[in-house]
């Protein structure tokens, strides 16, 4: 026996533990809301969390195992899809002891949706240029301001928020980052229905709306940093959801599950269309087939332009991976690179479905091509490329950050009252 | 399959490119595309006996090092981002690949060492340099004569020996002959590319040696080999060119500023390196999928067709960003441009290469 306790437990301890607790605990009878106290309480709702806060410090291989565990047993994990989870992650890095207490675990158990209310009309790419208005008086903060492009706001308890607190200062510093209630008068939600026909954003509109002083996260004025966590979180992608059927004919049976498939559903809905606008790359050859396009050398150059892009695409991030893996100083660009690629991909695989489909892209609906799918691709497709940061914000993320190319000249320097902004 | 390289790859990498770094400046590339052979033998005496890159891929049973097609193309790489001048391709890819896909065992006992060792500077007689599917359509071989003529032979000029690949009653065959036989006739060609040499060669009733039959797999296979390593070459000619132009901009100053400030500049950058990672990716993809046997069967093509237009792309860009200068002779970007044009029609345009690619994936799904 080792003389030294590592702290950090096997694999197979792990999967010993984790059974056994299921075994003892999981019960698909129980209700959604029930079950994931349980969860909490156990120890298993966020592993990779601090001891302190629900977490094991698992690391994220351990993490993946813990949801492979969950999966294989068919039980139903923590609440984690969607902007709850940036949220959670935000307040766990920079959140304060009592914040962490108080909304950490009714966003594990579901209890509370959550939403981000960063983006404003009249700053987008320029998201430290924002114009939302904090005031404290009385000590409550008192909001005014309109936000958008907030997934999911409509169903949201609580929205993650940066407004201005300073005017007189430059932009960066005059922010901070605030935890709104959105059941309050002072907060409108709008649905903003987008070119496609989906509404999966909102616009929120807060007047005289009221955050309390203990609701301010990581101080006055330290918002841009708080928000940069959250960006971070963002960027990295939506962590994996996680699927409890075994098979699509047989949907498993158990209160937990009827609650848990309605949480997804109602989760997921704005994101239906997201593979829509990634191109549908994985249609294109059973449409050249079905069509006979594939028979038209012109529509054969396209396709294989399109799937050298996507299949290189696919192993420059694994490249970059496994390069990130071993711990190499070289500078791995692999997340603006794969988001600029993503939109290159897109745009060529919109090109090669309107060439397969020909003048039968003048249509659209559940009857047309691939029930409706490609049509929906044809006017999907412009929001790859300015969702999560445009093109030509990636760009000057990769020339400035990878090339190290010099910076712009900036007009935005000097105290925020003076810059010239939307009106 | 592997998906990144070893520790010995990357120091095997390291070794190459110190080696060109210090053989390989612009100025000696300069003074060798002025010569009429193309090449220091004395740098290519040291490559082979000190580098030992000419026999890099050759298993050790015949004289080489018994690395594969990853090894390979991480010479023809660093090649590619030197300009190296030298008889490494005709012989150690063309004719070697063209000999270990094809010949018989025993000849490959016979000709690969003299090749590994880079003492037999061997080429790969081709009748076409366009596609697979053209070759043998004008050099014959009947009763042990070999007839026609190739268009477009590399290092003719300095061969010791021939490797056809040629059309007889029996099929396509692969055969050896001496680069002095009597009948042959090598007319040197001016080209594009100066730092590649180019001959017609013209066969007339020359005796030959018959040393292996050419499938249809064999050709495709050798013909891929070629390409990732033509790839590889490419994909390092392409890094050179993005790395000095990003150091170009950063130092040209306009209206005040270094010109590598402008937007319009920086977009442009940070294209073409999204397009060079994703060229590079594919392209070691390949050598791995022929080092391994396994992978899409249109790996080599996905890379040739990438790194063709890539590398174009890139040679285009050095020249247009560095405005005026870029297109004198006096600056080294014209070097690596003919060398990008050469490439992207060099074993199949990147048209071929995507045609390839879909009716290998159609067949496929």
């Amino acid at each position: 026996m080792n003389e030294t306790h590592d702290i950090s437990p096997s694999d197979d301890a792990i999967r010993t533990e984790l059974e056994q607790w299921l075994q003892d605990n999981w019960s698909p009878d129980r209700s959604l809301l029930e079950w994931r106290n349980i969860l909490v309480d156990g120890g298993w709702a966020a592993t990779g969390w601090p001891v302190e806060y629900f977490g094991r410090g698992f690391d994220r291989e351990q993490v993946n195992l813990v949801h492979n565990i969950f999966r294989e047993q068919g039980a139903v994990g923590a609440a984690s899809i969607g902007p709850r989870r940036l949220a959670s992650e935000t307040i766990l890095a920079m959140g304060n002891d009592d914040q962490k207490r108080r909304y950490l675990r009714p966003i594990l158990t579901g209890e509370h949706a959550w939403c981000q209310l960063f983006s404003e009309p009249g700053s987008g790419s320029d998201l430290a240029g924002l114009s939302t208005k904090a005031e404290l008086i009385d000590g409550r903060w008192i909001i005014n301001g309109q936000k958008v492009w907030n997934t999911s706001a409509h169903h949201a308890d609580y929205g993650i928020l940066v407004a201005r607190t300073n005017w007189d200062i430059p932009k960066h510093q005059g922010i901070s980052y605030f935890l709104i209630d959105m059941h309050q008068p002072g907060v409108e939600v709008r649905p903003l229905k987008q070119m496609n026909g989906h509404a999966s954003f909102n616009e929120v509109f807060m007047t005289d709306a009221v955050v309390p002083a203990e609701d301010l996260v990581g101080g006055e004025g330290n918002g841009w940093a708080v928000a940069t966590t959250t960006l971070s979180y963002e960027r990295r992608g939506a962590a994996p959801t996680l699927s409890v059927e075994s098979s699509p004919e047989q949907p498993r049976q158990g209160l937990v599950y009827d609650e848990y498939r309605k949480e997804l559903e109602i989760a997921n809905e704005p994101y239906t269309w997201y593979p829509q606008r990634q191109g549908r790359v994985d249609l294109v050859m059973s449409r050249a087939k079905e069509t006979g396009a594939i028979s038209d050398p012109a529509v054969r150059q396209e396709m294989a332009k399109l799937f050298c892009l996507s299949k290189g695409a696919v192993l420059a991030s694994q490249a970059a991976e496994s390069k990130r893996k071993s711990g190499s100083n070289e500078i791995v660009p692999a997340g603006s690179i794969g988001k600029l690629a993503a939109s290159v991909i897109a745009r060529q695989a919109a090109h090669v479905h309107t060439m397969i489909s020909g003048a039968d892209a003048m249509l659209s609906g559940p009857d047309t091509a691939a029930q409706g799918m490609i049509a929906e691709v044809l006017i999907s497709v412009p929001a790859i490329s300015i969702a999560g940061g445009t093109d030509e914000i990636q760009r000057n993320i990769i020339s400035e950050r990878v090339l190290g190319m010099p910076k712009e000249q900036r007009s935005d320097t000097g105290p925020y009252r003076d810059i010239k902004r939307n009106t | 399959m592997q998906t990144e390289f070893t520790e010995d790859q990357d120091q095997f990498r390291e070794i190459v490119s110190r080696f060109l770094q210090d053989k390989s400046q612009p100025i000696e590339v300069r003074r060798l595309l002025e010569t009429e052979s193309g090449f220091d033998p004395e740098v290519w005496r040291q490559l082979c006996e000190e580098v030992g890159l000419a026999g890099t891929h050759i298993p050790e049973a015949f004289g080489g090092f018994g690395f594969g097609p990853v090894e390979l193309g991480i010479a023809a790489e660093e090649m590619g981002r030197h300009l190296y001048c030298g008889p490494f391709f005709s012989s150690s890819v063309m004719a070697a690949n063209a000999l270990l896909n094809c010949a018989t065992d025993n000849h490959k006992a016979k000709i690969l060492p003299g090749v590994a060792l880079g003492t037999t500077l061997a080429t790969l007689v081709l009748d076409s340099l366009n596609s697979p599917a053209q070759i043998g359509k004008t050099l014959q071989v009947d009763q042990g004569l070999l007839r026609g003529h190739a268009g477009l032979v590399l290092d003719a000029h300095i061969a010791d020996l021939m490797i056809v690949i040629a059309n007889s009653t029996d099929g396509l065959g692969l055969y050896a002959v001496a680069a002095g036989s009597l009948g042959i006739t090598i007319e040197p060609l001016q080209t594009l590319d100066p730092t590649r040499k180019i001959s017609r060669v013209k066969f007339d009733e020359v005796s030959v040696e018959v040393i292996g039959a050419v499938t249809d797999e064999t050709l495709n296979k050798t013909w891929d080999s070629i390409c990732v390593a033509l790839a590889h070459e490419m994909i390092g000619g392409a890094q050179h060119l993005l790395e000095t132009t990003i150091e170009y901009t950063k130092l040209r100053y306009q209206f005040g500023r270094p010109i590598g400030s402008f937007q319009a500049l920086k977009h442009r950058c940070a294209d073409l390196l999204m397009e060079v990672e994703i060229a590079k990716a594919a392209t070691h993809h390949a050598a791995r999928c022929l080092a391994a046997g396994e992978g899409e069967p249109y790996a080599a093509s996905m890379a040739k067709a990438l790194a063709s237009d890539t590398y174009m792309k890139a040679a285009k860009e050095a020249i247009q960003l560095r405005g005026g200068i870029g297109f004198t002779w006096e600056e080294d970007t014209q070097l690596w441009y003919k060398r990008a044009k050469s490439s992207e029609v060099f074993m199949g345009a990147p048209n071929l290469h995507r045609e390839r690619m879909i009716s290998m994936m159609e067949r496929q799904a």
